[in-house]
């Protein structure tokens, strides 16, 4: 049945969906039309299910799955009673990639294609039938009902607007591009391209819980009401998969795009990839690390191990025909670099197999011994990390460190409102508690009162400041006129003297009690004892 | 009396505040005007402390009465305060935090991030900062700085230990940069220029001179959309080489410093300059070589106006083709330039007529035929700086009379005689005068400068040695707007100069070195009619002593330094200083009467100063407790070796004649 695998492929995908929002019953109907209109022969049942207009059909499809689908709730996902019954869940191995779906909706298959040229072919011969009965109906004399005429009028724009979909989805699954470009410029051809955008989600954004159901309605796939699976792609994976032939061991390396099928996969054993020796002896059972050193070692096997053939490196076959690339997966179940994983990316090599495996699935047993706070499972990953350990100096205040500075810079200038973190060491001395900091300033240079004379020390800074300015007068009375009082000069008579020693007099009259200048030792009061 | 007084205080009362506002306004020049205005009735007072917005404390003292009487600053400028703490930064952030707007930190000390942090994160508004010379600034303050996300206006000159990290938090809080100065910021590289460049779009002015950096920042500054000042002097990392693999088109750019950039010749400067066809000025002292090349470079720049070459190598042709290539040139800079001939500058001249500014100073090739070319085709010029050229001769003066629109003219160390002074008194917008070392004018010369130059402002007469007392006397009657003046080293100046000079209202500079005959007398009369005055040289002038220092004391309030080594000052003309509030920098070398007693009061006393300059010799005498105080208070003291015994001695027994003694004696035998 070539047909359903082109139905679906054009519609399949987007009638459930629609069916299921609208009316859950009734799941079937639209496929009834997709279906029974181009096979069985036009009948009332396809009238009362087909709305008047199809365009407006289209439109509501269109709107819904996304609007609906967004959220992933499971009640949403529950399958109507009768449906449930008949599902299957799918083995796992049997699950074609999504990726592998989808391009190869894009890769066309001269199979299906001309499935559908037949399949249109068909269509097409029917509506001529048809349109030959209405010309040779209006040709006699007697008019047929008004009513009749309108149903078959309906019945061949149905029809045809059905071929031109399938016509232009056929096409359209030649041009990758179509997909995206198409827009709803043209009513029609807007719809299609919606049409075909509905394979958006399965590609583009896969937490789309998109719920297909197979149209024909006997096997229906949910997964996710059994299992939790970590997406819906496996549904749409699982829906495909009918779809299309499934392909044994389907595999792809997105890195790569090696097509599937072009190289061998080969699991390793996990003992063999922790084994510390890959070579072994087939003869007593020694291992090597290296096959050069096992092949030195096969000489005291035998003679016939020491013929230059047997020693030499064994080279590549280069022969005619390419030998098959080898990949390899991970023994590890689930692991997305194990091959029944449906994402599968195959490993390149031995070496790859066993740094992945030690890295991704073994205890990190290898202790950085500078920072004791970085674990690897590799020992070549410890090393490289030795090499910088301690050296991730420059920080950016999102907590990221960086081992170069342009690297850091790099991100700052990349990011907004990322700047860099200022070291501590930098901190260290000069981050003190503000109080404190302000406290030692302050006694240091703010507060200076100090007075001459016999001014008592608890006079206001202002009045201080006068008094120095008050106690520069002279004898002479050079200040008459700032005039001020109590101002002792007692000390200007021994400036005569030249000696510094004797300070006892000298200085006092500068030092009164109120000189709190701290000595850098920090004790308050004494200071102005110590200062002479 | 009481009915009397009334009406007058209501007359004050009729004027409307936006009068006393506007008159406020005018008085904002003179430092007197405005206390005279507040003291003048209650409701003056009033308005006075609401109409200022501009602070320049003295005293940080007074600063909690100050915030309580002007509640709306703006702008705050701390240059006279050594000693800005912590508290200080953090109680004026909280009193003005809505007005303030500029702060300018750059002299002041002893604050911290701590500070710094508060002020960022009170006054949002805070537009422009100032904090240059804090080589001891760190990463912490730049982060704290770059809370203040307004920031418009940033100066960190010579703030050594900001990093490239800090620079980078700066760079991606404060978006709104305009103009950032990072002139001796050695520790910036070319990664947090670079950020500034990628983070701050709005960048007008970037000063980097001293940098570390390389083409890699410049390629991101020059796609700045709006940048116009660029600065870029002695900097070495960026080279021809790295300047070609620049790409960017700057079109912005309106003014280019290369200074000292050794490693730029004029295909780099061809790359930097890509697309900045709006270029008006150059700046390439002691950097490129004058030459063809540098000609061919120069002339895609069609609205250049400003170019400065001095201190250039280069060739006469090159010259020659640099005034072809470019348009028109209004400022000309050629000081010590090796280009500059009599053939290249009378060229460069006679195809830049509308040349306004004109520096050939030290350019010893030029004759009188150079300045004949100047005057004749530059009749526009303002300004001529022709410091000893000395080829020069006597009648090319003759010409500059021509120059009807000169208002700055440098004759020093020139063959300038009282003729060419006749004819260069009628340049009478001249305002600024230079007659140093020029050993041929008198009196007579004088006369004609004070008779038609009434709008003198600066002149200089140092060690001009012919001149005495009567050229003094007529200048300072016929130039009564003069406020600096240098008769430095004139011995026959005495007394009744100074005494002629202080009918000179505004004289804010007077240099008297080495007038030995000037005595307190003159300074007495100075002190007490000059009263704007704000720096004063009496280094050498022995017969000043206390007396005059005194009067200076009770009159010069505004005296911001005072040079007076080797005069007959003692401790108590030195304690008396201590009246002056603003007084910054002394210089008290072998000070006769100066004892460690009398230097320890007076240092403890001038609560201002910043900046001492002293004999070695008490360094030992002076208690450490107080040099502690004093390098906490902010006050630098700088100890030289000045020999003060043999000066004491060679004052008893003077120097010179005691050698000639020994000598005569020695010939004698």
């Amino acid at each position: 049945m070539g047909y359903w695998y082109m139905e679906l492929k054009g519609d399949g995908i987007l009638i459930p969906l629609i069916e299921f929002e609208m009316d859950p019953k009734g799941s079937l109907c639209a496929n009834n039309w997709a279906g029974s209109s181009s096979l069985t022969s036009p009948g009332n049942e396809l009238e009362t299910n087909l709305s008047s207009n199809p365009s407006s059909f289209y439109g509501v499809r269109i709107e819904s799955p996304f609007n609906q689908f967004n959220q992933p709730s499971s009640t949403r996902s529950v399958l109507p009673g009768e449906s449930n019954k008949d599902i299957k869940i799918p083995d796992q191995e049997n699950c074609p990639l999504i990726d592998s779906i989808t391009s190869k909706l894009q890769d066309w298959d001269p199979n299906a294609m001309l499935n559908n040229l037949s399949f249109l072919e068909e269509k097409i011969h029917q509506l001529r039938d048809l349109v030959h009965l209405i010309v040779n109906k209006k040709c006699q004399p007697f008019g047929q009902p008004h009513e009749l005429l309108t149903q078959e009028q309906q019945l061949i724009t149905t029809d045809l607007t059905s071929i031109i979909v399938q016509l232009i989805s056929t096409a359209g699954s030649l041009l990758p591009s179509v997909r995206h470009t198409l827009t709803s410029t043209n009513p029609l051809v807007g719809q299609l391209g919606q049409l075909r955008g509905i394979n958006l989600p399965f590609g583009a954004d896969p937490s789309n819980s998109v719920r297909p159901q197979n149209s024909n309605g006997n096997k229906l796939f949910d997964k996710s009401t059994q299992n939790d699976l970590p997406n819906n792609c496996e549904m749409e994976q699982n829906y495909n998969m009918e779809e299309h032939e499934p392909k044994e061991e389907e595999d792809v390396d997105e890195g790569e795009n090696l097509p599937p099928g072009s190289y061998e996969i080969l699991q390793l054993e996990k003992e063999e990839i922790l084994a510390p020796h890959t070579h072994f002896c087939t003869i007593c059972g020694k291992g090597f690390k290296r096959d050069a050193n096992l092949r030195m070692h096969m000489r005291g096997h035998g003679d016939e191990y020491k013929t230059p053939a047997a020693l030499a490196k064994p080279h590549k076959e280069t022969g005619s025909e390419p030998k098959l690339i080898k990949r390899y997966s991970c023994p590890y179940t689930g692991c997305k670099r194990n091959k029944d994983h449906k994402k599968f990316q195959p490993l390149k090599t031995i070496l790859c197999v066993k740094n992945h495996y030690k890295r991704t699935h073994c205890d990190k047993s290898y202790t950085c011994s500078r920072c004791n706070t970085k674990k690897f499972s590799v020992m070549a990953d410890l090393k490289t990390h030795e090499k910088h350990c301690g050296k991730d100096k420059w920080l950016c205040s999102c907590g990221t460190t960086f081992s170069r500075k342009d690297k850091l810079f790099g991100h700052i200038a990349l990011f907004q409102g990322h700047t860099p973190a200022i070291p501590l060491d930098d901190t260290k001395g000069v981050a003190d508690p503000p109080e404190l900091q302000s406290r030692e300033s302050n006694s240091k240079v703010g507060s200076m009162n100090f007075s001459f004379g016999s001014n008592p020390s608890s006079e206001n800074l202002v009045q201080n400041v006068m008094d120095v300015k008050g106690n520069i007068d002279d004898p002479i009375n050079y200040f008459s006129s700032l005039n001020f009082e109590g101002c002792n000069f007692g000390g200007f008579n021994e400036f005569s003297q030249p000696a510094f020693e004797d300070s006892e007099g000298s200085f006092s009259f500068l030092m009164s009690g109120s000189f709190n200048y701290p000595p850098k030792s920090g004790g308050g009061e004494s200071s102005s004892d110590n200062l002479l | 009396m009481e009915e009397l007084e009334k009406p007058e205080a209501n007359f004050f009362n009729l004027l409307t505040d936006e009068l006393i506002s506007m008159i406020l306004n005018h008085l904002e020049t003179d430092p007197f005007a405005t206390k005279s205005f507040s003291q003048t009735c209650r409701s003056f007072h009033a308005l006075e402390s609401t109409h200022r917005t501009k602070l320049k404390p003295r005293r940080l003292e007074f600063l909690p009465r100050t915030i309580h009487r002007y509640p709306f600053i703006s702008h705050l400028d701390f240059t006279l305060c050594p000693c800005v703490d912590d508290d200080t930064l953090n109680s004026l952030s909280l009193a003005w935090n809505s007005s303030l707007v500029s702060i300018d930190l750059s002299r002041s000390r002893f604050f911290s991030h701590v500070g710094l942090s508060a002020l960022a994160l009170n006054c949002t508004c805070l537009i422009e900062l100032d904090l240059s010379n804090r080589t001891d600034l760190n990463d912490l303050a730049a982060k704290a700085i770059a809370e203040a996300a307004n920031l418009e206006r940033l100066c960190l000159g010579r703030c050594k230990s900001i990093t490239d990290l800090g620079i980078g938090c700066i760079a991606v809080k404060c978006s709104k940069l305009r103009f950032v100065g990072l002139r001796w910021c050695i520790r910036v590289t070319d990664f947090g220029v670079g950020l500034i460049a990628i983070k701050c779009k709005e960048i007008r002015s970037l000063d980097l001179s001293y940098l570390p950096i390389t083409e890699k920042c410049l390629h991101h500054i020059l796609n700045l959309k709006y940048i116009e000042d660029l600065v870029l002097e002695h900097c070495l990392g960026i080279d021809d080489e790295g300047l070609l693999t620049l790409k960017a088109c700057c079109k912005s750019m309106k003014m280019l410093n290369l200074s000292k950039c050794q490693n730029i010749s004029h295909i780099g400067l061809t790359s930097l300059t890509n697309g900045a066809q709006n270029l008006e000025k150059l700046i390439l002292s002691y950097g490129l070589a004058v030459t063809t090349d540098l000609a061919k470079c120069l002339q895609r720049f069609q609205r250049l106006q400003f170019v400065q070459l001095d201190g250039c190598v280069g060739t006469s042709s090159g010259l020659k083709a640099v005034g072809n290539s470019c348009a028109s040139l209004k400022d000309l800079n050629l000081c010590k330039c090796a280009a500059v001939t009599d053939e290249s500058l009378s060229f460069l001249v006679q195809t830049h007529k509308d040349l306004e500014k004109l520096d050939i100073t030290c350019c010893h090739k030029i004759t009188h035929a150079s300045i004949y070319n100047i005057t004749n085709s530059c009749s526009r010029l303002t300004s001529l700086r022709m410091e000893s050229c000395s080829l020069v001769s006597k009648e090319a003066f003759l010409f500059i009379g021509q120059c009807q629109h000169l208002e700055e003219l440098d004759v020093t160390d020139t063959n300038v005689d009282d003729e060419g002074l006749e004819l260069i008194s009628r340049c009478t917008k001249l305002s600024n005068l230079k007659l140093g070392i020029c050993l041929k004018i008198t009196d007579n010369g004088l006369k004609h400068i004070a008779r038609r130059c009434s709008e003198l402002k600066h002149l200089d007469l140092y060690r001009s040695s012919r001149i005495t007392d009567e050229g003094i006397i007529t200048i300072s009657n016929g130039c009564s707007s003069l406020e600096v003046i240098n008769i430095a080293y004139n011995s026959n100046v005495t007394d009744s100069s100074l005494v002629s000079l202080s009918k000179c209202p505004e004289l804010r500079t007077l240099e008297i070195r080495g007038c030995s005959q000037i005595s307190s007398v003159g300074l007495s009369n100075i002190a007490a009619r000059c009263r704007h005055l704000e720096a004063l040289d009496i280094k050498k002038c022995y017969e000043i002593n206390d007396t005059g220092i005194i009067q200076l004391a009770q009159h010069s309030q505004n005296l911001k330094q005072i040079k007076m080594s080797y005069s007959s000052v003692t401790d108590m003309g030195l304690i008396a200083l201590a009246s002056i509030s603003c007084l910054q920098y002394i210089s008290i070398f072998n000070l006769e009467g100066l004892t460690s007693n009398g230097l320890a009061a007076v240092l403890l006393a001038c609560q201002n100063l910043t900046k001492v300059k002293l004999n070695t010799s008490f360094k030992s005498l002076l208690p450490q407790h107080i040099l502690e105080y004093m390098e906490a208070r902010g006050c630098v003291l700088i100890w030289r070796e000045k020999e003060f015994e043999t000066f004491r001695f060679s004052l008893c027994f003077p120097f010179g004649h005691f050698s000639s003694l020994f000598d005569a004696i020695h010939m004698w035998e």
